[in-house]
Parts: C-alpha cells; structure tokens; sequence
C-alpha cells in the first residue's frame, strides 16, 4: 500500500538528531511494549508480515507523529482484537472481561532464551530455478496495490541490475493476507542514483533494494 | 487502573504522547497477564536480553574476527549468517545476515525505508533515529548530507551505496580498519567498532579518539 510507513525520498521530515550515548529504552513503558509484542508474536496467531502491514495501515498522521514502540502497540492492539485475544471493552476497561481465543503458545519466562536464539527464519525452498541471475538487467514492476507490499514506490518502474540472487523466502505480499507463503527468489537489484532519483542526483549514489522476482521484469 | 491518566484522550501533543502511552501499554499488559496470555516475567527476560546481552559488541566482535583473521573475513563474505553464528550470535532478526565491507572506494550505509528492519543479533535493538522518519527518507536519498548529521563528512569522490533492507537479509557493516592498529588484539580491536560504524552512519574510531 502507498502508506504512511513508505518513506523513502519524502523531504520535510526533519533532522535526523542521533542521540549521544542513547540508552536502549526512554521509559519504562517501551520496555514493556517490546516485551508484550514479542510475547504476542508467539501466540502463532499472525506473521511478521501481517504484523508489518497492520502498523502500515495506522492513519498516517498517527504514523508520522508516532514513536515506534507506539507503533508497534497500536498495530498489536489491531492484531490482538482482530484476532479475538481481546476486546476493545477490555482495553478500555484495563482488565479481562470475557474469554477470547486460545492462543498456540503463551511465551513463559524459560522459554524467552530458546524462542529468541532461534528466531524465525523465512527462508523456504521453491521448486523452480532462479530466472535471474547476477549481472541481469531487469526494470521492477510498476503497481500501486491497496495490500501489503515490501516493493517501495521510490522503486517502482526502475532499470537496475541483479547483484546476488539471495536464496527463496516467504512472499510478503500474499503471506500478509493470509494467502500462504507462497515463496519466491529474492534478489539484491542495484540502481544508479540518476535512475531512482533523476536530475541532481549524487553522481556517485547507488541504492539496492531486496527484490522477490514477481517484482522484476527482464529487459 | 489509575484514572487520572485516562482513556479516550485525543492529545495531540507531543508532550502527552508518554503519559497516554504509559497507561495504554499498562492496560494492554494487564488484560493480557489476566487472561494468561502472557508472563510478566517473560517480557523481563526479554528486556535483560537486549540491555545486557545482546547489542552492538556482538557486532563489534564479528568486525574485529574479521580485521585480524583474512579466512574469516572470507567466510563472513561468502556465508554471514554462519560465519556470526560460529562466534555465538543468532536469532531473531538475525536470521539471514549478509556483512558488506567498506573499502577505500566505497561508503555502506543500511537504511529500512519501510519499516525498522535491522541486524538485533549484533546489533541489538535499533536507536530511535534509525526507525524514525528523518533518517529512513533521507537515507536514500541524500546520504552524504545525512552522514555530515553524524559528523561525517566523506570525500566527494567516494562512491555511496545504500541498502535497502526490503526484504528478510539483515545487513552488517564491516567498516575500514584504522590506521594504527597493528599489533592490536580482537579485544582492542572491538572497542574501536562503534554501533553507528557497522550500520554506516559512521567509521570505526581511531585509537586516539577511542582513549
């Protein structure tokens, strides 16, 4: 979707004010909103690309004006209602009203040192061979869906050449909508600056993008 | 529940954000412990991961394995993911790792211009700037003028390549060794690897400016 979230080449947004010696957490409540969201993420009730796709879809002035971990909360309140875990009562109420799904998994404290060094990889074998390989020129596709897509617009409809073929993963675009996994190849396109960003480019700029071949077209 | 923080609030100022989000994150914990769907002590465990065990020395600890052993520097080109895990680092959000390795041509510099994406297992958990709107606009963009924001200020005729983490790969920078750092050990090494430097954002620090 053209979201809030895609903001590649947008101007106007500010300096970028590193903080010096950043402590990990500005207040006690992000440390809490990491830990609820990760322990929601193992109820197995959503993926990371819907989770992804539910923050994207927060009203973009929400979005802009938003520190992360608030973003992150927000789409989790989305998730965890759409999913039946709770209601908007309960969350107003601050406590349990009624009982709501039955998750697959509860995350306990000794189980946070397993799920954690694991992780949860996406890669997955496909059957059929790359069509691409390194040094193929390819333009990626022009769209404009409604849904969920990890294709940002500052790369749409743009020459480039594949660098790497990077293995095959989970296409985000159906996996969002529950449309199943559905892998693809992913590969490392890399574009001059002129060609992303036209007249007045950094002479000396290339920016890469990590590409499912769905996304790209030969020339 | 305290009331004064309140619900339903529209606040529209920044300042509010922090009150507001205090108690609707209380909130969200309480009805979820209460209905068992999640374990305080977990999301503990979570925290002191990521405050006390997994951050930026991980990766500093890669970039200095790379700086003094050419075989892994090899390795952690070819194959990333196992070449890191061989030193103990894994997991989330570091599930596919590719190191990209400035030279005296080229500048790297990783941005995530739709979401947050970043390497947790060396890095640990990303600085405000890099999930805020500034940086992932102009990243892309305007690198040059948003790596003087950090105090870096590259030669104008260095090449600048951007990654953009669309996908699930998790990217390290290996920066430049600095001069005068013969004969130093991995350890020493480490401490001249700042987080910013293995993002992009930055370079590794002289020995003098690491004193």
């Amino acid at each position: 979707m053209n979201g809030p979230h895609d903001l590649g080449g947008q101007h106007g947004l500010g300096p970028i004010a590193p903080e010096k010696d950043e402590p990990y957490f500005h207040a006690e409540w992000e440390k809490r909103a990491l830990g609820v969201t990760l322990s929601c993420g193992a109820f197995g009730a959503w993926t990371i690309d819907e989770s992804r796709h539910a923050r994207e879809c927060l009203p973009p002035a929400t979005y802009l004006s938003a520190s992360y971990y608030e973003i992150w909360t927000r789409a989790l309140e989305i998730l965890l209602k759409r999913h039946g875990f709770v209601t908007q009562a309960e969350l107003d109420a601050g406590h349990m009203l009624e009982i709501g799904t039955e998750p697959k998994r509860v995350l306990k404290a000794e189980m946070v040192a397993g799920v954690l060094a694991r992780g949860g990889p996406c890669d997955r074998p496909v059957e059929a061979p790359p069509r691409f390989a390194a040094g193929d020129r390819v333009r990626t596709k022009n769209f404009n869906p409604e849904t969920h897509t990890r294709l940002p617009r500052y790369a749409r409809a743009k020459m480039g050449v594949v660098e790497a073929v990077q293995g095959s993963f989970v296409f985000p675009d159906d996996n969002a909508h529950g449309k199943g996994e559905n892998p693809q190849w992913v590969y490392t396109v890399v574009f001059d600056g002129g060609e992303i960003w036209g007249e007045g480019a950094d002479p000396m700029l290339t920016v890469s993008i990590d590409a499912w071949e769905s996304y790209l077209e030969r020339v | 529940m305290s009331g004064h923080h309140g619900h339903g609030h529209d606040h529209h100022h920044h300042d509010n954000h922090f009150t507001d989000m205090e108690a609707r994150v209380k909130a969200l914990e309480t009805v979820l412990t209460e209905k068992g769907l999640i374990d305080p002590a977990a999301i503990d465990a979570i925290v002191e991961t990521y405050e006390t065990k997994v951050g930026p020395r991980n990766g500093a600890r890669v970039v200095a394995r790379a700086w003094s052993d050419p075989e892994f520097a090899d390795w952690l080109k070819r194959d990333a993911t196992a070449a890191i895990a061989s030193l103990g680092f894994t997991g989330r959000q570091g599930e596919h790792m590719r190191a990209v390795f400035n030279t005296p041509d080229t500048h790297n510099l990783v941005v995530c211009t739709l979401c947050s994406c970043y390497p947790w297992s060396v890095l640990g958990l990303p600085p405000i700037w890099y999930k805020a709107p500034p940086y992932r606009s102009r990243a892309i963009i305007d690198p040059r003028g948003v790596l003087a924001e950090f105090g870096l200020e590259l030669p104008a005729g260095k090449k600048i390549r951007v990654w953009d983490s669309t996908a699930e790969l998790r990217y390290l920078v290996v920066p430049e060794r600095p001069d005068g750092t013969e004969g130093f050990n991995e350890e020493q090494l480490a401490d001249l690897v700042t987080r910013d430097s293995m993002i992009g954002a930055g370079v590794a620090l002289s020995p003098e400016a690491a004193r």
